[in-house]
């Protein structure tokens, strides 16, 4: 397996964003914000969209979209009058609505557009390996420079708001960070089931985990053990690569609530 | 910045306020909190007590009138401003991560290094005497919900101390805990009070814990129908939620 390059790339690629979703999608977690990876990913489709009509990258204008987003999510909520959830479902059906009307617009609505739906890990080009590098490296950098910051944003908003830290920054980093996760997770686990793999592999932490950085932890192992066990499968078993990743995700939380004998849901 | 001692720690003046779209919350509100004290602020529920101490935060803005805490607007990022920590109802602070004592104190330190880099050996320090002060020393390394509803608060207060406060706002922090523990956190804030100066807003709609250990007690039902030594008060208002 190892002697294709396609492999080859596409487990370099997997690991970073294995590694990156997580230990974004700890913070959304944490805020209860759990479903803002799928709605940033409906208007990183409408960024797609936007690509093919006008000609550009679609993984380019699919990040510019989600970064908008992500800031329209984070201003709603603070500053709009929307609660947490109806700042998503703004955004989201808005999103996808954009989507479906630039895609039909471009007359695009082919096996291409599927490609970043659902993923496309095994098309990965030398080219997107360095930008999913380098915005991996740059976002996790970011995380650990302000991980105190971000944890204290996130256990106590109000508590630190007074204590003087500029959360409204630290929830706007999050939502940024957020956003590339998304933009450069599209190639592996598609559009579809990204939020999964920003939500799943710290649902099954927290189960098992026993302090907070041991959540952070083990999330990002999961996520990394996930998306590499995912593609074996997927490349041995002649599986669709994007939903392989994200079932075995779903089976490490439920391996990890049997362990930690808490309640499945709670 | 040098605290001068004339200052208040907290002064509202003719302060109105009221939610989007509901009725009045305060009306006309003017109270002076003197460096140091120890202010109980109870009332009934729906009374605007806590809406009194978000106001004094800096986490709502008055409708009309002014609000300075250590002579500065709330929320103003002064340097070497008075630092203010504020421990929330327990039930906002709920987390679904194993969050240990250690970790939830540790952000107190925000106030004091800001979010960036790891701590420095003397932020570690001051986390640790302030998980000792509270007495949770032996428990600093387990995780917040393992531990009793009373030990959760002490944790919770463990953090706003480590941010070396001049002035502590708790609301409801004797909600869903024991006599018991209510009786110790009393007399852990009184201690705190006395050997750190540190000023205390305690808001609570069961405020006989504290009627013992406040010096000053406030009771708000929409205005303030009194203010002086809870010893003062009558006896008919010892039950907060009558009709006054």
């Amino acid at each position: 397996m190892l002697e294709l390059e396609f492999m080859r790339l596409a487990l370099a690629v997997g690991v970073v964003v294995g590694i990156l979703a997580p230990a974004v999608g700890f913070f959304l977690v944490e805020r209860r914000q759990a479903l803002v990876g799928d709605g940033l990913g409906h208007v990183a489709f409408a960024g797609v969209a936007a690509g093919y009509l006008i000609g550009v990258e679609p993984v380019l204008t699919a990040l510019v979209f989600a970064v908008v987003g992500g800031l329209a999510i984070e201003w709603l909520r603070t500053r709009g009058g929307a609660a947490g959830d109806q700042a998503l479902a703004l955004v989201f059906y808005t999103g996808i609505a954009l989507g479906v009307v630039l895609v039909s617009s471009a007359g695009r609505l082919d096996v291409n557009l599927f490609q970043f739906l659902f993923g496309s890990i095994l098309t990965v080009t030398w080219s997107d390996f360095w930008l999913v590098l380098a915005l991996g490296l740059g976002s996790l950098a970011a995380i650990a420079a302000l991980y105190r910051g971000l944890v204290g944003a996130v256990l106590d908003e109000e508590g630190s708001r007074v204590a003087g830290v500029r959360v409204g920054l630290l929830n706007t980093t999050v939502a940024v960070l957020a956003a590339l996760t998304i933009g450069i997770s599209m190639r592996v686990v598609g559009i579809l089931l990204i939020a999964a793999l920003m939500a799943l592999p710290v649902l099954a932490a927290q189960r098992v985990a026993w302090s907070l950085r041991s959540t952070l932890g083990l999330a990002m192992a999961i996520g990394v053990v996930s998306v590499v066990a995912g593609l074996v499968l997927s490349y041995y078993g002649d599986l669709a690569p994007g939903g392989t990743i994200v079932l075995i995700a779903a089976g490490a939380f439920v391996v990890a609530a049997l362990v930690g004998a808490r309640p499945l849901l709670r | 910045m040098p605290l001068e001692p004339s200052v208040p720690a907290l002064e509202l003046d003719g302060v109105s306020f009221a939610y989007r779209g509901g009725p009045p919350a305060l009306e006309d509100v003017s109270l002076r909190v003197e460096q140091g004290a120890f202010l109980g602020i109870a009332g009934p529920n729906g009374g605007g007590k806590t809406t009194l101490l978000r106001l004094a935060l800096g986490l709502e803005r008055p409708v009309r009138g002014t609000v300075r805490v250590f002579g500065l607007a709330p929320g103003a990022r002064a340097r070497g401003a008075p630092r203010i920590a504020y421990v929330a109802q327990r039930a906002q602070l709920a987390s679904g991560t194993p969050v240990t004592v250690r970790e939830t104190v540790e952000t107190g330190r925000l106030a004091v290094r800001g979010p960036f880099g790891p701590l420095r050996a003397d932020d570690r320090r001051a986390v640790e005497q302030a998980i000792d002060r509270v007495g949770l020393a032996d428990r600093a390394g387990a995780p917040l919900r393992t531990l009793s509803g009373g030990m959760q608060q002490r944790a919770f207060i463990a953090r706003a101390l480590a941010a070396e406060p001049a002035l502590l706002a708790l609301d409801e922090p004797t909600t869903g805990v024991d006599a018991t523990a209510q009786e110790s956190l009393a007399q852990l804030l009184s201690g705190l009070q006395n050997e750190l100066g540190v000023t205390i807003l305690y808001v609570s709609h069961e405020f006989g814990a504290v009627e013992h250990v406040v010096s000053r007690l406030v009771l708000v039902r929409g205005r303030i129908v009194f203010d002086g030594d809870p010893a003062a008060l009558p006896a008919i208002w010892h039950d907060p939620s009558h009709a006054h």
